[in-house]
C-alpha cells in the first residue's frame, strides 16, 4: 500500500479529471487558479496532498474541503403515502421562495441543510411514496449540494467525458467502442504500433495507455501535425513519448513508392499550421468544431488544457508589447531555435520512415473523419502478416465499399464489420429497470487479420478456403428474389 | 510465440490457428512429426508449419490450403476448449477498459472457468503485472495452469484452488482491480474489497441474471464501494451484401418516362428505361444483420473502492 500511495495523491502540476454524479472535466492541478465546473467556481490548492478519488465539498470563498461521512439524519420514523391520488400539483407545496432559498444560500449554509429544509417546508413530503421522497432528497441534493471527486485520468474516464461533452471532436467515437478497438486490435506492450486517427488524440492516449511505455507508436497525421490535447490529459510519464513517432499521410505515397525524402519537407508554415490546429482544439469556452458538419449544440467550457501547450502557443501568437520590443534581438535566437527545432523534427521523421519501411508493424488502428479505404489500403502495406487491424467510422456505409475493396486487394481475413450497444441500468431495490436513455450511435468498426499476400495467383484460382468466407450461397438468395 | 510477444516464424511448441475459412478456424500445437487433419488434407508439422512464417498460406494434402496464424487471446476465446460457459470478446473489452487495466495492473479474477477472461487480462497487464485467479474446481484449475504454461504465460498468473467466497483471493492490498464471474458475487465482495489496494481500485462482477445484479449491488454498497453502475453490451454483426430490389412495373414508362424517380444513367438501369423498368433492378450494398444474435450474455456491474 505504502509503494502505492505516492503516486496516489494529487501533486501540483497533475493532469486530473474533476467529476460531479457523471459529468467529468479535464484539469491541470495549479496553485490558485480559479476553475468553473458545474456553474461552481473554486480553487483547487487544498486539494494537493491529497488521495485521488477524495471527494471535496465548496465552501465559500472557491475553497476545498474533504466532505466528511455523514451518518444519514434518518433515523426518526418515516412517514410516507402509498400513491399520489391526493397529491395535487398547485405549484404552491414548496413554502420556501426563490428568495427564501437564495438568502440560505448567501449565508453560506451548507447544501444539506438548505436540502432538509425544503423537505421540511414541502407540504407534500409526508404524503409521497417512499421511493417518491427518496426521488426528491436525490434531485435536491443533486442541486445544493456542492461537491466534486476528483480523479486520476484514464481511458475509461476521458473516453465517457469527450463522448459526453466533446462528441464531434472524436467522430462519435463512443467508449464502448474503443474498448472494442483495443482488444480487437491486440494492443498490448511491447507492439509496434500504426495509430492514424482524427479524435484529438483520444485514440491515441488510448492505445499508449494499454502499451505502458513498452514498444513503439508512429502516429499518422492529416495537415500539419498530429492533434494531441485529448492524449495530454492522460498526464502520461515523459518516457512514454520516447517511442511515440509521427509520420505525415501526405508523405506516405512517397515512402511507399520509394521517393521519400525530408528535403522536400516545408517546415516552417507546417509548424504553424500545428500551433493553429492544436489551439483550436485546446481552447476553452470558444470551440466550435471546424470539421463538424452536422448541427452540434455547442457545448460549453469542456477540456482544460495541459499548461505546457498552452504555453507555447502563447509564445508564439502573442504580440504584446514586450514581445515587440525584444523582437530584434530574440530573432537571432529564434532562427537558431528554429533551425534545431526543424533538424530534431528531421531527425525523428527519418526514424519514423525507417520504423514504416520496415513493413512489420504489429497492428493498425484507424479512426479518422476520412474515407476509411484509401488509407487502410496504404497503411496496411506497413503491417506484418498475422497481425490485427481495426478500421473504426462514424457511418456504416463507407465501411461497406471498405470491406470491399480489401476483398478485391487481398491479404486479409477474418474481415468483421461490428457495432456494439450499450444500455445502462438503474439497480435499486424493487425499482431496476434499463435507464431510460441509450447512445443511439457509438459507431462502426471493420476489423480483420493480415496474411502473406501472395501475388502469383489471382482470386479465380483459390480454393475452397475462400469461397467458404464469402456467403455466396446466401447472396444469391437474396439476389434471387422471386417475381 | 507467446500470448503476450508477437513472433515471426512459427516454432515447435507453439500453439497456433488454423484458418480454413469464415468463421472456421481451431487451434494447434506445433510439434515436430505430428500431423493435422483437416477438410482439406493433411498438415505436416515438420515441413508445412515449423520455420514458416506465420500469417503464411499452407497447402494441405488436397490440394486445399489454410493460414496459420500467430495465436491472440482473441482467437484464443474462440477456440478454446469449452469447459465452461466463457466469456467472449465484446464483454472482455469493456471490462478490460473499464477495470482500467494496463501494464503493470495486479487483477483479481474468480472463477478462472475456461481461462477466457484470463488470456485477455494477462495479455493486458505484461510484462510487469500480474493475475491472481481463483477456482474451485480442481480439474479445472490444473488445465488452466496447463495451459498457461504451454502459452508461455505462466511468470504471470496464480492459479489458486479454493473457493473465493470462503477463502478470498489468497492475497490482501494487492490488487488494483477484482474480477467475478460466480454465481453468488454478493458473498465474495467483502474478500474483493481485502484483495484491492488500500487507497483503491476497481470491481467488476458479471451476473445472467437481474436478481444476482440486485444482491451484488446491495453488497457493494454495504462494503462501501462507490460509482456503482450496471451495464450490458450487445455486439451486431453485419454481412456486407450486395442487394438488388426489384423496380415495381405501375404501368407508367409508356405514358411518361421521367417520372420513375431514379435516374437513367444509372447503370444497373441501361438502355431505354421503358423496356428495362419492367424487369429493372437497383443493385446497393448493404451490411445485413444476422439472422440470429446473442441477446443477453449478463449484465456487469463496475465499482469503485476509494
Amino acid at each position: 500500500a505504502m509503494e502505492g500511495g505516492l503516486s496516489a495523491r494529487i501533486r501540483e502540476g497533475d493532469c486530473a479529471v474533476l467529476k460531479r454524479d457523471e459529468v467529468f472535466k479535464a484539469v491541470s492541478v495549479l496553485r490558485r487558479r480559479k476553475i468553473i465546473f458545474e456553474k461552481q467556481w473554486f480553487y483547487l490548492d487544498n486539494a494537493i496532498g491529497h488521495i485521488y478519488g477524495t471527494t471535496f465539498e465548496v465552501t465559500s470563498g472557491g475553497n476545498l474541503q474533504p466532505k466528511q461521512e455523514v451518518e444519514e439524519t434518518t433515523t426518526e420514523t418515516k412517514e410516507a403515502g402509498t400513491d399520489n391520488r391526493n397529491i395535487v400539483d398547485d405549484g404552491k407545496s414548496q413554502k420556501l421562495t426563490h428568495d427564501d432559498i437564495k438568502a440560505l444560500k448567501d449565508k453560506g449554509i451548507k447544501g444539506q441543510e438548505i436540502v432538509q429544509q425544503l423537505i421540511e417546508n414541502s407540504t407534500t413530503f409526508r404524503d409521497k411514496t417512499e421511493f417518491a421522497q427518496d426521488k426528491y432528497i436525490k434531485k435536491k441534493k443533486k442541486k445544493y449540494e456542492a461537491v466534486i471527486t476528483i480523479v486520476k485520468p484514464s481511458t475509461r474516464i476521458l473516453s465517457t467525458m469527450y463522448y459526453a461533452r466533446e462528441p464531434g471532436k472524436i467522430n462519435h467515437l463512443r467508449y464502448d467502442t474503443l474498448a472494442q478497438m483495443l482488444t480487437l486490435g491486440n494492443i498490448h506492450a511491447g507492439n509496434k504500433m500504426i495509430v492514424m486517427e482524427t479524435c484529438a488524440g483520444l485514440v491515441l492516449g488510448a492505445v499508449m495507455e494499454r502499451m505502458g511505455g513498452y514498444g513503439s507508436i508512429i502516429q499518422m497525421y492529416p495537415g500539419g501535425g498530429p492533434v494531441r490535447a485529448a492524449t495530454s490529459c492522460f498526464g502520461f510519464p515523459k518516457p512514454f513519448f520516447d517511442n511515440l513517432h509521427e509520420f505525415p499521410l501526405s508523405k506516405v505515397q512517397s515512402l511507399l513508392s520509394g521517393t521519400f525524402t525530408t528535403e522536400t519537407l516545408p517546415a516552417d508554415p507546417e509548424e504553424n499550421a500545428l500551433v493553429e490546429e492544436e489551439s483550436n482544439g485546446l481552447t476553452e469556452e470558444k470551440q466550435t468544431s471546424l470539421q463538424e458538419t452536422e448541427e452540434e449544440p455547442t457545448t460549453e467550457a469542456a477540456m482544460e488544457i495541459n499548461p505546457t501547450e498552452e504555453q507555447d502557443t502563447i509564445d508564439i501568437n502573442a504580440e504584446d508589447v514586450e514581445f515587440k520590443e525584444n523582437k530584434e534581438k530574440e530573432n537571432k535566437e529564434n532562427v537558431r531555435e528554429k533551425q534545431i527545432k526543424q533538424w530534431e523534427r528531421r531527425k525523428k521523421l527519418l526514424e519514423a520512415a525507417a520504423l514504416l519501411r520496415e513493413k512489420n508493424a504489429d497492428g493498425l488502428i484507424i479512426a479518422s473523419k476520412f474515407h476509411p479505404t484509401p488509407l487502410l489500403l496504404s497503411l496496411l502495406e506497413f503491417v506484418a502478416p498475422s497481425r490485427p487491424f481495426v478500421v473504426y467510422c462514424q457511418y456504416k456505409e463507407p465501411l461497406l465499399e471498405c470491406y470491399t475493396k480489401l476483398r478485391e486487394r487481398g491479404g486479409v481475413i477474418n474481415l468483421k464489420l461490428s457495432e456494439t450497444w450499450l444500455r445502462n441500468y438503474q439497480v435499486l431495490p424493487d425499482r431496476s429497470h434499463p435507464k431510460l436513455t441509450m447512445s443511439g450511435g457509438g459507431g462502426y468498426l471493420l476489423s480483420g487479420i493480415t496474411v502473406i499476400l501472395d501475388k502469383g495467383k489471382s482470386d479465380s484460382s483459390n480454393s475452397e478456403a475462400l469461397k467458404v468466407e464469402e456467403p455466396s450461397s446466401k447472396r444469391c438468395r437474396l439476389q434471387d428474389l422471386p417475381c | 510465440m507467446s500470448f503476450v510477444e508477437y513472433g515471426d516464424t512459427i516454432k515447435d511448441g507453439d500453439t497456433a490457428i488454423v484458418f480454413l475459412g469464415h468463421e472456421s478456424m481451431f487451434p494447434v500445437k506445433v510439434q515436430h512429426g505430428t500431423v493435422t487433419q483437416t477438410k482439406y488434407g493433411v498438415i505436416r508439422h515438420s515441413t508445412d508449419l515449423i520455420g514458416k512464417k506465420y500469417g503464411s498460406k499452407v497447402t494441405c494434402s488436397k490440394g486445399g490450403w489454410v493460414f496459420i496464424l500467430h495465436p491472440t487471446p482473441e482467437l484464443w476465446t474462440m477456440n478454446l476448449p469449452h469447459r465452461t460457459q466463457i466469456l467472449y470478446s465484446t464483454d472482455i473489452s469493456i471490462i478490460t477498459m473499464m477495470l482500467e487495466l494496463k501494464p503493470g495492473s495486479i487483477v483479481c479474477e474468480s472463477g478462472t472457468g475456461s481461462g477466457s477472461l484470463s488470456h485477455a487480462l494477462i495479455r493486458t497487464v505484461a510484462p510487469t503485472g500480474h493475475l491472481y485467479t481463483v477456482e474451485f474446481h480442481q480439474q479445472r484449475a490444473e488445465k488452466a495452469r496447463e495451459e498457461f504454461r504451454e502459452h508461455g504465460v505462466e511468470h504471470l498468473v496464480t492459479v489458486t484452488n479454493q473457493d473465493v467466497c470462503k477463502n478470498g483471493f489468497g492475497v490482501s492490498n494487492i490488487a488494483d482491480a477484482v474480477f467475478l464471474d460466480i454465481p453468488s458475487p454478493w458473498e465474495a465482495i467483502g474478500h474483493a474489497k481485502s484483495a484491492l489496494k488500500a487507497e483503491g481500485g476497481r470491481i467488476c462482477s458479471f451476473s445472467p441474471c437481474i436478481e444476482q445484479v440486485q444482491r451484488t449491488c446491495l453488497a457493494m454498497e454495504e462494503y462501501g464501494f462507490t460509482e456503482i453502475n450496471t451495464l450490458e453490451i450487445l455486439l451486431r454483426v453485419y454481412n456486407v451484401r450486395t442487394i438488388s430490389l426489384q423496380i415495381p412495373d405501375l404501368g407508367k414508362a409508356a405514358e411518361d418516362n421521367s417520372s420513375t424517380g431514379f435516374d437513367s444513367s444509372n447503370p444497373s438501369l441501361p438502355g431505354s428505361p421503358c423496356a428495362n423498368l419492367q424487369q429493372g433492378t437497383v443493385q446497393f450494398k448493404s451490411g445485413v444483420p444476422l439472422r440470429e444474435v446473442v441477446g443477453h450474455t449478463g449484465y456487469l456491474t463496475f465499482a469503485t473502492k476509494s
